[in-house]
């Protein structure tokens, strides 16, 4: 734990009406504040790690709201980041079946790309064969174990399509002159089960000049292991993207998803310590742009035909990690307003987490519900016929809370650009 | 931390006594499940407010739930000789909610529901623990205004406002916390409950003793409930930046927009450390190479607010402004002012250990007062960014430094000291709006003399003789 970060808080209470577990429980504990006195409690050794505070760091959604809050600058994901580190090293939580699913989640899937795929394709084999209906009607959900019972129709549908099958390794710009050449992340949950969103990012980058490189199979970013305390294997993965993706080779280096986008742009401070892959890290973070803040960058086509068949209102949602993680706000509005045919409502707490947090809505299923429900309902009163948003775990919390056949469709801002491109010329 | 002496470090985890275990079981069972709380983990984020480098484990928390439960509390105190420090969301500067040794902390943030907006008699009843950006939003929502706004108002409650007089930003023309107080509802040391003023603009009925409870930092009573007064929105504002070489030519405009006189809603001013460090967070376009700045800005009707952004202007180039600037909407005068309310906890970022005074002298005192600071810090080899309410004199050095380095920290504390001496020289108070609390306690004796201190300590005694109400805070009873 860094000391000086800890020091930096001086408690002065700015972040408290920005979180959401404190907003909930009006809990010191609960608070950005208060959970960093607990860290430096333990820094102090005036209090000793133990099981009620590794909850109360699984409670912290994460979402980061406190260090757009903060006016001290402390660097709260580092913090919390290293709290979840040390509480996993001093195995505080471990039990045979959480062990069990950690290591097929952080510690094989998302660690083999090839893997994670078949993983998908026998997923998309169990939903289209017909077998989950079978498996749904016929109540076998009952004997599952409880923990796969509460997941089970949170099980997202897997496209039939993944994003090597979509996008060429290699797409030259359309439409126009060769003016960048770029990267495109697909990551891992984009990848199954929104692959049309990277198509789409790919689509519009190519829409603007740049030439798009899609390597077909990528490693994880490493956010999910980062975030879990798992730095060594984070580690390794940015590693690994960093010898793909050699960033003197590109433009920008561009990632669709706001949860990734932010880890991505950390590496630097991941690999500061390895000789070998500190200054290609620092190379790397100052290549790594989210894809609408590249767009407003390089000074994005206006499309000239509407994304939608008819004239319709969409209201936005803030990823946490892309608004909080990244600072960037305006832009992804900027590239809605240039939408013809779309009047863009601004969202009540736009940028309120949806408690989807990564694995928070599995690993907190009750808060994130709340919060699910809270930001739905602010959905449901704009009125609005489209809801965007930018991070593939908000984009399924959405589609979850958005359910009735009168709700929002749920979509990402680039897939509505990419929209309007493709209408310019029926 | 500048006369914190007094506070005990929670030596933490050792037993509670027998008896404190059994009466802490006594609580329990006369409060509502859930709003107690023993377990270390619950303390520690309540053993600490605003003010840095002060801290004190507290025996136990309660979160009351109603005025009820606020003097069931104050009742198991008394029984128990325990003593109870009151807060709402602990962004105090002073010190004056931590906990006090082995006592426990009765937290009215969940006392958080307006209760009535009374808008043919312009007044609002709100519990303590509404956050004063809700009393902010609900006048607004009635057409209304509650000028009071700490630059803690996000998130400070109206209970702490009214146990601090907290001022704010539009202090010069509209007052501070004790001019919208039209009554209190008070749980007193006895565990009595008592209301008192009324929403009669005139009541002379007895002494006006709800005045004795506002600003009285919890040593007397605890404020449940508020009832405030309203008053018309302004119908226009304008907002004016400007910039200034150094520090004496911005006092010396100050003094003379005053003179003139011109009474601006707010007069802001940010020295060069702070200005940086606002910036570095907020990004509203300070002028980073500026000495100073003046953030000023005058409401009312459009005539008379162009007139005073006017004279403004004008007295701000005759005192040698470089550089002078309108705000070009609202929501740019808007960001300008949330980013000057930001300044205290920005300067963190240059420093760990951010020591904010709060010291105020008569507005043509100003001038002389800055130079001296700049003089004091340079001495000491401290660092020091000045900013502060200047339209009403109110100054908040706030030096910078590391409370783990001991050299440092003596030379900060004889800095402190040197400030509160030439303050007092120059006719003017110690705080103007953060209150005594354990900070600046020491300092107390000095201003007010043997005869004010025992007059003090008499009240104190007269209210709470068992000494239960945040014992320590204020004054020290012998």
């Amino acid at each position: 734990m860094d000391y000086s970060i800890l020091q930096q808080c001086m408690h002065c209470g700015m972040c408290l009406p920005t979180c959401p577990t404190y907003d909930h429980t009006k809990l010191e504990r609960n608070s950005p504040r208060g959970r960093i006195a607990l860290m430096r409690a333990v820094a102090d050794g005036a209090f000793e790690m133990n099981y009620a505070f590794a909850g109360e760091m699984s409670f912290c959604l994460g979402c980061l709201a406190c260090e757009t809050a903060c006016p001290a600058g402390v660097r709260y994901a580092d913090l919390f980041e290293s709290a979840r580190a040390d509480i996993e090293q001093a195995g505080l939580l471990a039990q045979p079946e959480r062990t069990f699913w950690r290591w097929i989640t952080l510690r094989t899937l998302f660690t083999h790309p090839r893997l994670l795929r078949w993983t998908g394709l026998g997923l998309r084999w169990w939903q289209q064969s017909g077998l989950q209906d079978l498996f749904r009607s016929a109540g076998l959900v009952r004997f599952l174990p409880a923990t796969l019972r509460d997941l089970e129709p949170l099980a997202p549908e897997v496209r039939t399509a993944f994003s090597d099958a979509l996008i060429p390794p290699v797409l030259p710009p359309q439409n126009a002159p060769q003016r960048f050449r770029v990267a495109l992340l697909t990551g891992c949950m984009q990848d199954l089960i929104l692959s049309e969103v990277n198509r789409d990012t790919a689509g519009v980058l190519a829409e603007n000049g740049c030439e798009v490189v899609t390597p077909a199979l990528q490693p994880c970013c490493g956010s999910i292991h980062a975030h879990n305390g798992e730095p060594a294997l984070a580690m390794q993965q940015a590693r690994r993207l960093i010898d793909l993706f050699d960033p003197a080779g590109f433009d920008a280096i561009i990632s669709n998803a706001g949860g990734c986008g932010s880890h991505l742009k950390k590496f630097s401070h991941l690999l500061a310590d390895d000789p070998r892959y500190a200054e290609r890290a620092r190379a790397w973070d100052s290549k790594v742009k989210d894809i609408h803040e590249w767009l407003v960058e390089i000074d994005f086509r206006k499309p000239t035909a509407a994304g939608t068949p008819t004239p319709c209102r969409a209201t936005y949602h803030d990823s946490c990690h892309l608004c909080h993680g990244q600072k960037i706000t305006s832009q992804p509005r900027t590239i809605l307003r240039a939408i013809p045919g779309l009047e863009l409502v601004e969202l009540p707490e736009a940028n309120w987490c949806c408690g989807s947090a990564g694995v928070y809505n599995i690993t907190q299923p009750e808060m994130a519900s709340r919060l699910k429900d809270r930001k739905c309902a602010h959905i449901e009163q704009t009125n609005c016929d489209l809801v965007a948003t930018a991070n593939p775990g908000c984009h399924l919390q959405l589609e979850a809370g958005l359910d009735s056949p009168q709700s929002p469709f749920v979509i990402h801002p680039v897939s509505l650009l990419a929209a309007a491109y493709r209408n310019e010329n029926p | 931390m500048s006369g914190g002496g007094s506070t005990s470090p929670g030596a933490g985890t050792h037993e509670a006594p027998r008896s404190a275990s059994a009466a802490l079981r006594d609580l329990q069972r006369i409060l509502p499940p859930g709003s107690l709380l023993t377990e270390p983990i619950d303390l520690i984020p309540y053993s600490f407010d605003g003010t840095a480098a002060l801290q004190s484990r507290p025996l136990a928390v309660v979160l009351a739930e109603s005025t009820g439960d606020v003097a069931s509390v104050i009742r198991w105190a008394r029984e128990n000789a325990t003593p109870v420090s009151t807060r709402g969301s602990g962004t105090g500067l002073a010190g004056g909610s931590v906990p006090s040794a082995g006592g426990l902390v009765l937290c009215l943030s969940r006392l958080n529901r307006i209760l009535e907006v009374d808008r043919p008699n312009l007044c609002l009843l709100a519990e303590a623990g509404v956050t004063t950006q809700q009393i902010a939003q609900t006048a607004e929502a009635a057409g209304l205004f509650y000028p009071p706004d700490p630059g803690s108002m996000k998130i400070s409650t109206i209970g702490g406002n009214v146990a601090n007089n907290s001022g704010g930003l539009r202090g010069l023309k509209y007052g501070v916390t004790r001019d919208y107080v039209m009554g209190l509802e008070v749980v007193l040391p006895d565990g009595d409950t008592v209301w008192l003023g009324s929403k009669c603009v005139k009541d002379v009925a007895g002494l006006s003793l709800k005045d004795l409870f506002i600003g009285s930092e919890g040593i007397l009573g605890v404020i449940t409930k508020v009832l405030l007064k309203l008053v018309p929105r302004p119908a226009s504002k304008g907002s004016v930046l400007a910039t200034f070489g150094s520090l004496a030519e911005a006092a010396e405009a100050v003094s003379r927009i005053i003179a003139r006189p011109v009474i601006p809603c707010t007069l802001e001013f940010l020295d060069k450390v702070t200005i940086r460090a606002v910036e570095d967070y907020a990004r509203v376009g300070l002028p980073l190479d500026a000495e100073a700045v003046l953030f000023m800005e005058s409401d009312g009707h459009p005539a008379q607010v162009r007139e005073e952004c006017e004279s403004m202007k004008s007295i701000a180039l005759e005192c040698r402004a470089t550089g002078v600037r309108e705000a070009h909407s609202p929501a740019e005068a808007l960001d300008l002012a949330t980013a000057r309310r930001t300044a205290f906890s920005a300067l963190a970022r240059i420093r760990p250990t951010t020591i904010l005074e709060d010291v105020t002298v008569p507005r043509d005192r100003l001038a002389a007062l800055v130079t001296r600071i700049s003089a004091i810090a340079a001495a000491h080899n401290v660092l020091v960014g000045i900013f502060g309410h200047f339209g009403d004199g109110n100054v908040h050095p706030t030096f910078l430094t590391d409370e783990r380095d001991a050299a440092e920290m003596e030379r900060v504390h004889r800095a402190i000291e040197e400030t509160i001496r030439a303050t007092l020289d120059l006719g003017g108070t110690i705080t103007g709006e953060h209150g005594v609390g354990l900070a600046k306690k020491s300092f107390l004796p000095m201003q007010l003399g043997a005869s004010e201190m025992r007059l003090l300590a008499s009240v104190k005694s007269a209210l709470d003789p068992a000494g239960l109400l945040n014992p320590g805070k204020i004054l020290d009873l012998p």
